[in-house]
């Protein structure tokens, strides 16, 4: 009986799922060719069919099932009262102010054909940071650097480490799942990025003639800008975010627990430093646009992360707790350090699509029902870079055998990364 | 002069196109034609990132963050010579 209503359970996730890649799909294929508004209606009325069918067959009574929403509500609940105030606010605003402050241009001109091998590659591995925050945006750009003639390399470094690297990922990833996690994860991104974007030059090396576009002239004016007063502003800005998420230490005394015991304090001061840097520092336009690209950051993301973890509590429950999908279930294909398990999780994050922080929730979830570590890793490395939408755009861009190697590259490196993770740190 | 501005409708590129509009009519440069490209293929010419600013042919400026109405002046005081 309930085997069957598992069944049912996971067929209809699975359509579910199926139906939101196609309507992303469409969404990208938007974004290169213009289409007819008659799909996208279809995609609404098919939307709204499905919601209205789960509904309506769904037996509201069965305990797994009421239990299930109830996690997913209580998981919403743990992200807002510990998440959200003390890290996400912080990251919005940081992430807000890098965009307001530092040029895009300045950035893009290192991917040029005329930039320097090193110093193309360091900066597509962590410009991400700062020029995008999740797989869709990176996309134009990724498309706009490659056939203005950089590299195969330092465009796959770049698009590789984009999704994985952005600030507001990495800090919810510290936060939610640990600082060896979150650190784990960004070293990795920046490296594979570095590994991956070499590869691809050197096995493609013989490929790379002759499709420089002619590029128009620049001349873009350099800010002169404080140096001085924007670092004093960036420093206070992660200040307010470490000293507010800074967490009680194991033992007492020792420079961590006095930290934690004027937490408070030290927030306070630093907001103060932010606040009177944000009036001395910068006119008044800047400020405009610094809160402008926090509450547009905040829209795009808030949404999605919300209902990305009620789905996550939903399916898979908070840790402890169960949710739709039985813990054994999770425990069998991702659990320990296994190579399978590792090789499973590259190969889900790579195909799966994860919208921007929500894989954060997803891990959780499935680290509370018994994933390992370092499947962990692996999936975190392979799910935000990868998914099926976006492997189809960068095959129009780059083609199907480059788009081949490229993601088996990132599900052989996810894979070994997970077990060096797993076996030194699980 | 041939001023264009370069982005698909965008918030930020309407910003500029009113920025770029405001900048021509204070210099009061009746030779100047502004004009706003929409068309995808035509804006990947030029930049990576909209919005983009292109004065007779030159990009002088792209992506965020956005010119002010002062910086766009003396960009096009410096492109008129």
């Amino acid at each position: 009986m309930h085997t069957s209503r598992y069944n049912l359970f996971v067929s209809l996730y699975i359509k579910i799922y199926l139906t939101y890649i196609r309507c992303k799909l469409i969404i990208l294929s938007q974004i290169f060719k213009q289409q007819g508004t008659l799909v996208k209606e279809r995609n609404k009325f098919l939307t709204i069919l499905l919601i209205f069918v789960c509904v309506y067959f769904v037996d509201f009574n069965t305990p797994s099932v009421s239990g299930a929403i109830l996690e997913g509500f209580y998981m919403l609940q743990e992200y807002v009262r510990k998440h959200t105030l003390t890290c996400l606010v912080p990251a919005l605003f940081i992430a807000g102010a890098m965009s307001a402050t530092i040029s895009q241009a300045s950035v893009i001109k290192y991917f040029g054909a005329e930039a320097k091998k090193i110093v193309s590659y360091s900066v597509a591995s962590v410009s991400g940071a700062i020029l995008a925050v999740c797989s869709c945006t990176i996309l134009p750009l990724f498309a706009g650097i490659y056939s203005r003639g950089a590299g195969l390399g330092p465009a796959m470094a770049f698009v590789y480490s984009g999704p994985a690297i952005n600030i507001l990922a990495i800090v919810l990833t510290a936060r939610v799942l640990g600082f060896e996690m979150g650190a784990a994860r960004a070293i990795g991104a920046i490296v594979f990025a570095i590994i991956i974007g070499l590869s691809m030059a050197f096995i493609f090396r013989n490929d790379e003639k002759e499709r420089y576009d002619s590029a128009p002239k620049r001349e873009i004016a350099t800010e002169a800008g404080h140096p001085l007063q924007t670092s004093i502003f960036f420093i206070a800005l992660i200040g307010v975010l470490i000293f507010a998420t800074w967490a009680k230490p194991a033992s007492d005394g020792g420079i961590f627990a006095l930290i934690f015991n004027y937490k408070w304090p030290l927030t306070a001061v630093s907001l103060a430093v932010v606040i009177i840097m944000a009036f001395t520092g910068m006119d008044k336009e800047k400020r405009v646009t610094w809160i402008d690209e926090t509450w547009g950051f905040s829209k795009q993301i808030l949404p999605l992360l919300f209902i990305g973890v009620i789905v996550a509590g939903f399916l898979l429950g908070r840790p402890g707790h169960e949710g739709i999908i039985p813990s054994q279930y999770v425990e069998g294909l991702v659990g320990g350090n296994s190579l399978f398990a590792n090789f499973f999780a590259s190969i889900v994050g790579a195909f799966m699509y994860f919208a921007t922080l929500t894989e954060i929730p997803i891990l959780q979830g499935l680290i509370g029902s018994g994933m390992g570590k370092g499947p962990a890793l692996a999936l975190l490395l392979s799910g935000p870079s990868l998914s099926l939408p976006n492997m189809l755009v960068i095959r129009s861009v780059i083609g199907t055998r480059k788009t081949v190697v490229y993601v088996i590259l990132v599900v052989v490196m996810s894979t070994t990364a997970g077990i060096i993770y797993g076996t030194f740190w699980g | 002069m041939k001023i264009k501005v370069l982005g698909p409708g965008c918030k930020n590129c309407e910003a500029l196109h009113k920025a770029t509009l405001a900048a021509v009519e204070d210099l009061g440069m009746t030779e100047a034609y502004v004009e706003y490209i929409k068309d995808i293929s035509e804006i990947s010419k030029y930049i990576m990132a909209t919005p983009g600013l292109v004065v007779n042919d030159v990009v002088v400026h792209e992506g965020k963050p956005l010119p002010t109405v002062g910086k766009i002046k003396e960009i096009l005081q410096k492109a008129k010579g």
